[in-house]
C-alpha cells in the first residue's frame, strides 16, 4: 500500500498494539502530527517534552506495556533526555519519536538541529537515525521488539522531516532479523540446579527481590516459591510490591533506608539470592561489608548485571520466568520440609521485624510526613497505584505504604528524578483508568513540572496528589543536616514558598490543604471523594529525618536511629 | 594487563563512537582502537587494545555485547594472534646522515616512501614493539612528525572470530 513516511509511522504503531501517544509538537514533526489527526491513536497533549516522556514510563510501568512519545527537533528532543534516562535506568519499555531536521540541511546546526542519537546514546537501549522512508516500518518493528524483550529499556528512533513526506510501499514486516541482538529467555539448568543445591545447603538463605521480578511478570511464581518453602525475602526499591509487605517472611526494603530487619538479615545470612535485582550503591552500602557472610546468587536477564557491582558466586542468565520455574522444580526436592527448614533462622528474622519495626515520634501539634503516608495508605486500602518524585517523601512512600501487588508502586529509581512523579502518575493513571492513583510528592519536586496539572485537569484524571509541603528540599536538608553541620545552604524556599492551593485552582483542579493532624484524615477523605484531580496541600513539620539511614559508604549495620529494642 | 579484543559490529554511522564512549565510561584506558571493513560489506570489525583487570574486561565485553548493533566479541589475547602496526615516520635526513638512515631502514625491513632536502618519510608495518624499536633508533637523527595506525589483529586458527563460542 502506498503512503507517506508519516502515515506508516502511524499504521506501525497501530500495528505494534499502541493505543496511547505522549506528546508535544513542533515543526520538524508537524507531518506526523498531521497524520495522528485522521488515525484512531489516541494523543495526550502533554504542557512539557519532559511530561510526555515521564508519562509514557508511567503508562508503561503500571500497564507494562510499551510507552510511546513524541516530540520535535531540537529543543523538544533534548527536553526528552531526563525522560528517557530515567526510563534507562529502571528498565521501562519505551519508544520515543522523534522529529528530526531535513536530510539535506543534518550537519550544518540548522534551526532546532540536535544530534540526538548522538545525545541519547549512553541512556537508550538503542537508537535510530533513519535515512530512508522505506526503512521506518522495518525501523519501528525492531524498536518495540528491542524495547520490551531482554532487559526492557527506551529506544530513541530519529526521523528527518522531510521522510515523513515520501511516499513508500507500506508492508509491515512479520519478524525482526538483528545479529547483534539475540535476547535469551532460557538459560542454563545446570546453573538453576547450583542454586537449588547451595538452598540445601544454606543455613541463613535471603532472598533478595528488584524490579526485574516486576518486569517479568514473575511476581506469582516468586510468591509460590517464598510460600512453598517459607524463605524471608527482602526488596529493593524497584521490587517493592513484588511480595506483600505485609507478608511475615517479607522483611522490608533493604539499603540506606532499609529496615533495621532487612539490613541486618543480609549482614547474617549465608546466602543471598539476588532476584532481578542491580545491588545499585544505595542498597549495599560499603561493598566490602555487604553480605560478607554469604555466598551470593544472581538471577537476571542481563548477563552484564552479573558481577558488575557485587561479585556472585552462582549465576542465572535469563528470563525470570524460565529461572524461577526451573528453581521452582528444582527446589521440589527441597519437599515439604520448607516449612520446618530454616526455623531458627526466621524466628530471628522475624524478631528484628518485631523488635525495629519503622517507627517515628507521633504529634498532635504538627502533621508527621510519615502519619500522612500511613493515612492514605489506611484509607485507599492499601489498594492505590501509589506513584512519588525523589526525596524523603519517596522514602517514607517506600517505607509507610503496604503494597500488595506488583506494579502497585511507581518512582524513579535508578536516576531518582525530581518532577518524575506528576506527569507519570498521568501516564499511570491514563495507562489504569479503573485504579485509585495517588502521586505523594515533595513541594520541591512537585514545581519541577507542576505545568502538568494542565494536562490532569484536561483529561480530568481522578488522580490525588498529595504534596509534603515541608517548605524545604526535604532529603537535601537532612544530609546538610546530619552530614553539613546544619549549615542549610539554599534548601529552604523563601516566603514561605508557594500557594499549592491557589496553583491547582489556577489550572482549574481542586485544592485543598490541611493544617494541623486533626484536619489530615477529612482532608484526604475529602480529596478522595472528590471527582477529578485534586492536589492536597499538606503542611508538614519540616526537621524530620528518613529513618533509619546508612550514611553513604557505610556498612549497612551501621544504621543511625537502627537499634534493635 | 593489556587485553586486545575483537568487536565485530554492523557498519553503521556512529557505531565506532558509541564503542569508544561506552568503554571510555567504564573508566577503561583504550590504548589503541582501530575500525575497518571486512569480508562482508556491513561488517566492520573494530579491534581494541585496553588495559585493565580481568574483571573489569568482564565488564566492558558484557556491557559492549548489549548493543544492539554488536555482533560479535572476541578476547584475542589468550589466542595465538597476528598482530600488525603501520607507522610513518618523517626523520630529519641532511645529506650526510641520510645513508645511516637507509641502513637502519633495511635492517628493520622498512620501507622509505618519500624523501626531500631535509627529511625522509618512513613506513614500517610489524608488531608494535619492533616499531617501537625502530622509532628508538630513529629519535637520534630527529623525529620531525610519525603517526601509528594502532593495531589489528588476526587469530592464528583456521575459524573466523565470527564463528567463534
Ligand atoms: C532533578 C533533580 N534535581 C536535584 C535532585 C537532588 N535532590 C534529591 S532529593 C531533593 C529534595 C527534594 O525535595 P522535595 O521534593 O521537596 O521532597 P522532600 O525531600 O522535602 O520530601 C533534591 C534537591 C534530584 N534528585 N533530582
Amino acid at each position: 500500500m502506498k503512503m507517506t513516511g508519516a502515515q506508516a509511522i502511524v499504521t506501525s504503531l497501530e500495528k505494534e498494539g499502541v493505543e496511547l501517544i505522549f506528546g508535544y509538537p513542533g515543526g520538524q514533526v508537524l507531518p506526523l502530527y498531521d497524520a495522528l489527526y485522521d488515525c484512531k491513536l489516541r494523543h495526550v497533549l502533554t504542557r512539557h517534552e519532559q511530561g510526555a516522556a515521564h508519562a509514557a514510563d508511567g503508562y508503561a510501568r503500571a500497564t507494562g506495556k510499551v510507552g510511546v512519545c513524541f516530540a520535535t527537533s531540537g529543543p523538544g528532543a533534548t527536553n526528552l533526555i531526563t525522560g528517557i534516562a530515567t526510563a534507562y535506568m529502571d528498565s521501562v519499555p519505551m519508544v520515543c519519536i522523534t522529529g528530526q531536521v531535513p536530510l539535506s540541511v543534518i550537519g550544518k546546526d540548522s534551526f532546532q538541529e540536535a544530534d540526538i542519537t548522538g545525545i541519547t546514546a549512553p541512556i537508550t537501549k538503542h537508537n535510530y537515525l533513519v535515512k530512508n522512508a522505506k526503512d521506518l516500518p522495518r525501523v519501528i518493528k525492531e524498536a518495540f521488539y528491542i524495547a520490551r524483550t531482554g532487559r526492557p529499556g527506551p529506544v530513541v528512533i530519529d526521523v528527518p522531516k522531510c521522510l515523513m513526506t515520501t511516499t513508500i510501499d507500506f508492508e509491515y514486516p512479520e519478524t525482526v532479523q538483528l545479529r547483534g541482538y539475540k535476547p535469551q529467555a532460557e538459560g542454563k539448568p545446570a546453573e538453576v540446579e547450583a542454586v537449588a543445591q547451595a538452598l540445601a545447603e544454606a543455613k541463613k538463605p535471603l532472598f533478595f527481590v528488584g524490579g526485574g521480578v516486576i518486569n517479568a511478570e514473575a511476581a506469582p511464581l516468586l510468591r509460590r516459591v517464598v510460600e512453598t518453602h517459607r524463605i524471608p525475602v527482602i526488596g529493593s526499591l524497584m521490587g517493592l510490591g513484588a511480595i506483600p509487605v505485609t507478608d511475615p517472611l517479607f522483611l522490608g526494603m533493604v539499603g540506606m533506608h532499609g529496615t533495621v530487619a532487612a539490613n541486618r538479615a543480609v549482614m547474617e545470612c549465608d546466602l543471598l539470592v539476588g532476584i532481578g535485582v542491580r545491588f545499585d550503591d544505595r542498597v549495599t552500602g560499603l561493598l566490602a561489608r555487604f553480605a560478607a557472610n554469604a555466598r551470593i546468587a544472581h538471577f537476571d536477564i542481563d548477563r552484564a548485571e552479573v558481577n558488575k557491582n557485587v561479585v556472585a558466586d552462582l549465576a542465572v542468565v535469563g528470563d525470570l520466568r524460565w529461572s524461577l520455574a526451573a528453581l521452582e522444580s528444582a527446589m521440589a526436592d527441597l519437599g515439604g520440609e520448607g516449612g520446618r527448614r530454616w526455623e531458627d533462622w526466621r524466628l530471628q528474622v522475624t524478631r528484628w521485624s518485631e523488635e525495629a519495626p519503622l517507627s517515628y515520634q507521633k504529634s498532635d501539634d504538627v502533621i508527621k510526613p510519615q502519619s500522612v503516608i500511613e493515612e492514605i495508605d489506611r484509607q485507599t486500602k492499601s489498594e492505590a497505584v501509589i506513584v512519588t518524585d525523589v526525596g524523603q517523601h519517596q522514602m517514607w512512600a517506600a517505607q509507610y505504604c503496604r503494597f500488595q501487588r506488583p506494579r502497585s508502586f511507581i518512582t524513579s529509581g535508578g536516576l531518582g528524578t525530581m518532577g518524575y512523579g506528576l506527569p507519570a502518575a498521568i501516564g499511570a493513571q491514563m495507562g489504569q483508568p479503573n485504579e485509585p492513583v495517588v502521586l505523594i510528592s515533595g513541594d520541591g519536586s512537585f514545581l519541577m513540572n507542576c505545568q502538568e496539572l494542565a494536562t490532569a485537569v484536561e483529561h480530568q484524571l481522578p488522580l490525588k496528589v498529595a504534596i509534603l509541603n515541608n517548605n524545604v528540599l526535604g532529603m537535601v536538608r537532612q544530609w546538610q543536616k546530619l552530614f553539613f553541620n546544619q549549615r542549610y545552604s539554599y534548601t529552604r524556599f523563601a516566603n514561605g514558598g508557594t500557594d499549592y492551593v491557589r496553583l491547582a485552582e489556577a489550572f482549574g483542579a481542586t485544592g485543598l490543604r490541611a493544617e494541623t493532624p486533626e484536619e489530615l484524615p477529612e482532608v484526604i477523605a475529602k480529596a478522595l471523594a472528590t471527582e477529578g484531580p485534586v492536589v492536597m496541600d499538606i503542611r508538614v513539620c519540616a526537621d524530620e529525618n528518613v529513618l533509619p539511614m546508612v550514611p553513604a559508604g557505610a556498612p549497612l549495620d551501621q544504621m543511625i536511629n537502627g537499634e534493635v529494642k | 594487563m593489556r587485553h586486545t579484543i575483537a568487536v565485530l559490529v554492523e557498519n553503521r554511522p556512529g557505531v565506532l563512537v558509541h564503542i569508544a564512549g561506552l568503554i571510555a565510561r567504564r573508566a577503561f584506558n583504550i590504548e589503541s582502537i582501530t575500525a575497518g571493513y571486512t569480508e562482508e560489506a556491513d561488517v566492520t570489525r573494530i579491534t581494541i587494545v585496553v588495559e585493565g583487570d580481568n574483571r573489569n574486561l568482564e565488564q566492558v565485553v558484557n556491557q559492549l555485547s548489549k548493543l544492539v548493533d554488536v555482533i560479535k566479541i572476541v578476547e584475542l589475547t589468550a589466542e595465538p594472534l597476528i598482530e600488525r602496526e603501520l607507522a610513518l615516520i618523517k626523520v630529519k635526513a641532511r645529506p650526510e646522515t641520510r645513508s645511516d638512515i637507509v641502513d637502519i631502514v633495511e635492517i628493520f625491513r622498512a620501507k622509505i616512501v618519500d624523501v626531500n632536502r631535509e627529511t625522509m618519510v618512513i613506513e614500517l608495518t610489524g608488531e608494535e614493539t619492533k616499531i617501537d624499536a625502530l622509532c628508538e633508533v630513529l629519535a637520534d637523527h630527529g623525529i620531525v612528525e610519525m603517526v601509528r595506525t594502532g593495531k589489528v589483529a588476526l587469530s592464528r586458527k583456521p575459524g573466523a572470530a565470527k564463528d567463534s563460542e
